[in-house]
């Protein structure tokens, strides 16, 4: 067998002629233009890359990458993506789905997907807002949110999507936001390097229904001071001078202290690879909204079996034992007899 | 010392063994079955089961039973009415006792007519003693008792050899069939390897029970049911559910596409998803779902990847797939869906038996979503079922329903294992070239251009090299598939998807009527279970010198061509569903005859006699 190596491809090769049909302003613009131009790098090729998605702004994103593509049924693209992957594990497949599509609809399937670990990479895009039906309350809405469905304020309690994630037991967990090209290429290339389920948060503006609400933390002019940046092998610290550090208190809880105070010895180092999710989901659990420094990066990503490579070993086991299946031998396990 | 007993032979036999759910009635009636097979009888079952996982031991609630009718000519039904009942406990009995018709025999295991087994079954008195059995032919056979004493000499403690009581059942019941005794010996120690203790009860109580009836003297007559004059060929007996399964597995070999079922557990379609789970050596891959969403969407991701891609369930899980349904509708890809009906709504009676679900299928789903459906009429034929189902599917890149029910997927017959060669070739084609040019004049791929015969559009999988295309749920412009809001447009989708599906040729489409001398008044026309009881309904009034025709439809959607002009030579034409009139419905508007509904919601199929009393009723009227 020959080795044939990937064509040199540039973002125009990755992206369709259909125009897109975001609001102008919307954050998706930018998400879209992070894959089309990581994709040539990831050494990939077209056809044998699929995005599958759901319902919703976000899952319009298949009609613009020049793959293969799935734009299904809201909530469902992890579970259509789980029978594709499964099925054809030479694929490179991405589920591009929005908070109410992956968290309120498809709560079920996401969960399902990550604790499997089929080999998918899940992008979610995170406005804390229904946007294609003009402004309701997400699943991930703050706390008594004003919206058109809560005039007097919505009573759900938030999710927070990286706490979820890792709490079904998903194997690749990471956050960024459209605002950082950079960050969001490199998050999205490490969660594509990792076999199994990666689950990656974009914060993402909704400039029509909901604009502006991480410009506290994603800002220019905040993210020093609101960003906490995860990087592995490295003290877990932000601030203009890099003067704040997450620390873990005696009782086992996580915050932030001033390293001067504290002292340099007590900043956690970061560690995606731990086996225990504890710090993970404790950092995860850090920030409780936009108005708090929020941790951004690869939380977790640690290996364990994938699921259609599981599914894959059995059928090659079963035939090694038994041969290759014969209908003739089938129709005979059960007891026949003869009738001259 | 013994009594000589005379023989009789007699052309068929319907037998039900009735106990409780611990008492091991299904595996009797199954190894009785299965001895009969052996012996070249034509045979039909019907296992009826409760819903209930624990009944309270001894009620009503808690009654198994296992109905087998064999005999030595072509039957289709699994009888109307036991000629003989076996009935392990007073529940048992009760709970049987109203279709037996007087002059039945009745065999009790006396042993369990104690005052409590029979306030458990609601028996204020012993109908062993009251009288209230005078018109049967009771033999009360103390089983219990019995089995223990056998199996205390094989060192057998009193409440493990109680549960080889069955055998003992099992044993009468050979003897009076005259079965040979080799094959239960033989499968008792072969299922029982592992088991030296309970193998041993087992044996001595089959053949405790078998003497019992040779030396008792309370049985003077045994019966003989000869061999049915089959086909000459290699037979097995195989349930719906199996039969499915297997149908499934050749499909895959057939169309050399790998398997992939995405399912969620239900009852009582669970036992294909356990079928398939085993045959790994075919390349099989099971999923089993999180959801019966999730089974039919990793089912259709499945197949825009290039499996033959089935889901299995049950009503209820046919409603939560509608929108993944009408997904595979507009998506235009191949896909089985595997409705194993039973009576509803909502959770209904989940072992039992009805075909309420055809309207469901043509018509469950918001916006016009034509699905073809198939139903096949008997368990064997459940296997053909699949195969044609998936060669519509890969043919005509359609989503396909298959709506078996719960008595044919429990049920059993004797199937003629086929010959491998002779299954039909249903290789498919992936599109592997562009079909078309863009303004520029580059070659490209147009997923929703159609094939002018079938009006299938091409199947692209992923991997194939500049063939990327995008599908989805929005609506497509005809012929390029991309996304198109234009209302014309989707007038022209709209009626070519409804084209497509109205033109399905399918040897499973020809109209037939079974109507012998040509010129009967009446035609019975049914559809799925109902065959074996209208075959057998029909041939009654065949053999009273009368005349009726018989037509099914396997095809319900579309209905097979030339049915009306069929239906419009009868003056008559009835038809029976498990149901309040669905088929009738159809047919009335699409052929405006005036077809009259024949209805049964009570879970059990119909019996042969109710189809005879209807067709007589109408050729009462039409003289
Ligand atoms: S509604 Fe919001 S999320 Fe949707 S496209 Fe417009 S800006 Fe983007």
């Amino acid at each position: 067998m020959t080795v044939t190596s990937v064509p040199i491809t540039t973002r125009k090769d990755w992206s369709t002629d259909q125009e897109v049909r975001w609001c102008p302003g919307c954050g998706d613009y930018s998400i879209l233009a992070a894959v089309q131009m990581l994709l040539p790098d990831l050494g990939v090729r077209r056809e044998n890359t699929v995005f599958v998605s759901g319902i919703g702004c976000a899952s319009r994103f298949p009609y613009y990458m020049n793959t293969y593509g799935l734009h299904t049924i809201h909530g469902r693209a992890p579970a259509i993506a789980t029978g594709l992957a499964t099925s054809r594990p030479d694929l490179d497949v991405w589920v591009i789905c929005g908070d109410g599509d992956a968290l309120s609809i498809g709560g079920n399937h996401l969960i399902h997907a990550l604790r499997r670990n089929v080999n998918v990479n899940i992008l979610m895009f995170n406005n804390q807002i229904y946007g294609l039906t003009k402004g309701q309350y997400s699943p991930t809405s703050e706390q008594g949110k004003i919206t058109k469905s809560t005039p007097f304020g919505s009573l759900d309690h938030p999710f927070n999507p990286v706490s979820l994630a890792i709490g079904a037991e998903a194997t690749f967990v990471a956050r960024t936001h459209d605002m950082d090209r950079a960050h969001m290429q490199e998050t999205f290339r490490r969660a594509h390097e990792h076999r199994g389920a990666s689950f990656v948060e974009v914060y993402q503006n909704c400039n029509v229904f909901n604009d502006g609400i991480f410009s506290t933390i994603t800002g220019k002019e905040n993210r020093a001071s609101m960003l906490i940046p995860l990087v592995d092998g490295e003290q877990i610290r932000f601030g203009a001078d890099r003067e704040f550090g997450v620390i873990q208190r005696s009782d086992g809880h996580l915050e932030v202290a001033e390293v001067a105070s504290v002292g340099e010895d007590k900043v956690l180092i970061h560690n995606s690879k731990a086996e225990n999710a504890g710090l993970a989901f404790a950092l995860s659990h850090l920030s409780s909204g936009v108005t708090m420094p929020t941790p951004i990066g690869v939380f977790r990503d640690v290996q364990r079996e994938e699921y259609g490579d599981q599914m894959n070993q059995q059928l090659e086991e079963a035939q090694a034992k038994r041969g290759t299946g014969d209908l003739a031998k089938l129709f005979r396990t059960l007891p026949s007899w003869e009738i001259q | 010392m013994s009594v000589e007993s005379t023989t009789e032979k007699i052309d068929r036999v319907v037998v039900r063994f009735a106990g409780d759910s611990g008492d091991g009635m299904q595996l009797t009636g199954d190894r009785f079955t299965s001895i009969s097979a052996a012996l070249g009888n034509d045979l039909a079952t019907f296992p009826d089961y409760p819903a209930e996982i624990r009944a309270p031991a001894g009620t009503l609630a808690g009654v198994s039973a296992f109905q087998v009718h064999i005999s030595d000519h072509e039957i289709s039904t699994h009888g109307d009415a036991p000629n003989v009942l076996v009935a392990m406990n007073p529940a048992g009995l009760r709970a049987n006792i109203s279709i037996m018709e007087p002059g039945t025999m009745i065999i009790v295991n006396s042993d369990a007519f104690e005052e409590r087994d029979l306030a458990k079954a609601g028996y204020s008195v012993n109908p062993l003693h009251d009288g209230s059995l005078s018109a049967y032919s009771v033999f009360e056979v103390p089983m219990t008792s019995i089995t223990t004493e056998v199996c205390k000499e094989a060192g057998v403690k009193p409440r493990d050899a109680e549960r080889s009581k069955n055998f003992f059942a099992l044993g009468l019941v050979s003897w009076l069939f005259i079965r040979p005794t080799e094959p239960t010996l033989t499968w008792i120690a072969e299922r029982f390897a592992s088991k030296p203790q309970v193998a041993e009860a087992n044996t001595r109580a089959f053949r405790a029970g078998y003497d019992f009836g040779e030396t008792a003297e309370l049985f003077h007559q045994r019966y003989e049911v000869t061999a049915a004059p089959f086909k000459s060929g290699e037979y097995i007996n195989i349930t719906g559910n199996t039969a499915t399964a297997w149908g499934l597995i050749a499909a895959s070999q057939l169309s050399k596409l790998p398997l992939f079922l995405g399912s969620y557990p239900i009852t009582p379609a669970s036992d294909i998803l356990h079928e398939l789970s085993k045959r790994k050596e075919f390349g099989v891959r099971t999923f089993q779902a999180e959801d019966e969403i999730a089974g039919i969407g990793s089912a259709i991701g499945a197949a825009f990847g290039g499996s033959l891609a089935v889901t299995t369930t049950s009503g209820p899980g046919m409603d939560l797939k509608a929108e993944a349904i009408g997904l595979a509708v507009s998506m235009e890809l191949p896909l089985i869906i595997i409705d194993v009906q039973r009576a509803g709504p909502s959770t209904g009676l989940p072992t039992k038996v009805e075909q309420a679900d055809l309207l469901s299928s043509l018509y469950g789903r918001h916006g016009e979503s034509p699905v073809p459906v198939i139903a096949p009429k008997t368990p064997a034929e459940c296997f053909d079922a699949a195969i044609e189902a998936a060669r519509i599917a890969v043919t005509y890149r359609t989503p396909v329903i298959v709506l078996t029910d719960a008595y044919l997927a429990n049920g059993t017959e004797p199937w003629r294992v086929p010959a491998v060669e002779d299954l039909p070739d249903i290789t498919v084609e992936f599109a592997t070239q562009p079909n078309g040019t863009t303004a520029e004049g580059e070659p490209t791929f147009y997923p929703y251009m159609r094939d002018e015969t079938t009006l299938a559009r091409p199947w692209a999988v992923p991997g194939t090299p500049g063939l990327e295309h995008r599908l989805g749920g929005l609506e497509k412009a005809d012929g390029k598939g991309t996304v198109s809001y234009d209302g014309e447009n989707h007038e022209v989708m709209t009626q070519l998807r409804a084209e497509k599906v109205a033109n399905i040729v399918s040897s499973l489409g020809e109209a037939s009527v079974d109507d012998v001398t040509g010129d009967a008044t009446v035609a019975v026309l049914g559809w799925g279970s109902t065959y074996g009881a209208i075959n057998a309904g029909v041939q009654r009034i065949r053999a009273a010198g009368q005349k009726a025709a018989q037509i099914h439809v396997e095809l319900l959607n579309p209905l097979p061509e030339g049915l009306g002009e069929i239906l419009k030579r009868y003056d008559t034409v009835l038809v029976p569903e498990l149901n309040q009139g669905q088929l009738v419905k159809l047919v009335r508007e699409k052929y405006l005859i005036d077809a009259k509904g024949i209805h049964k919601m009570r879970g059990v199929p119909f019996q042969a006699a109710e189809i005879e009393a209807f067709i007589l009723e109408s050729l009462g009227e039409n003289s």
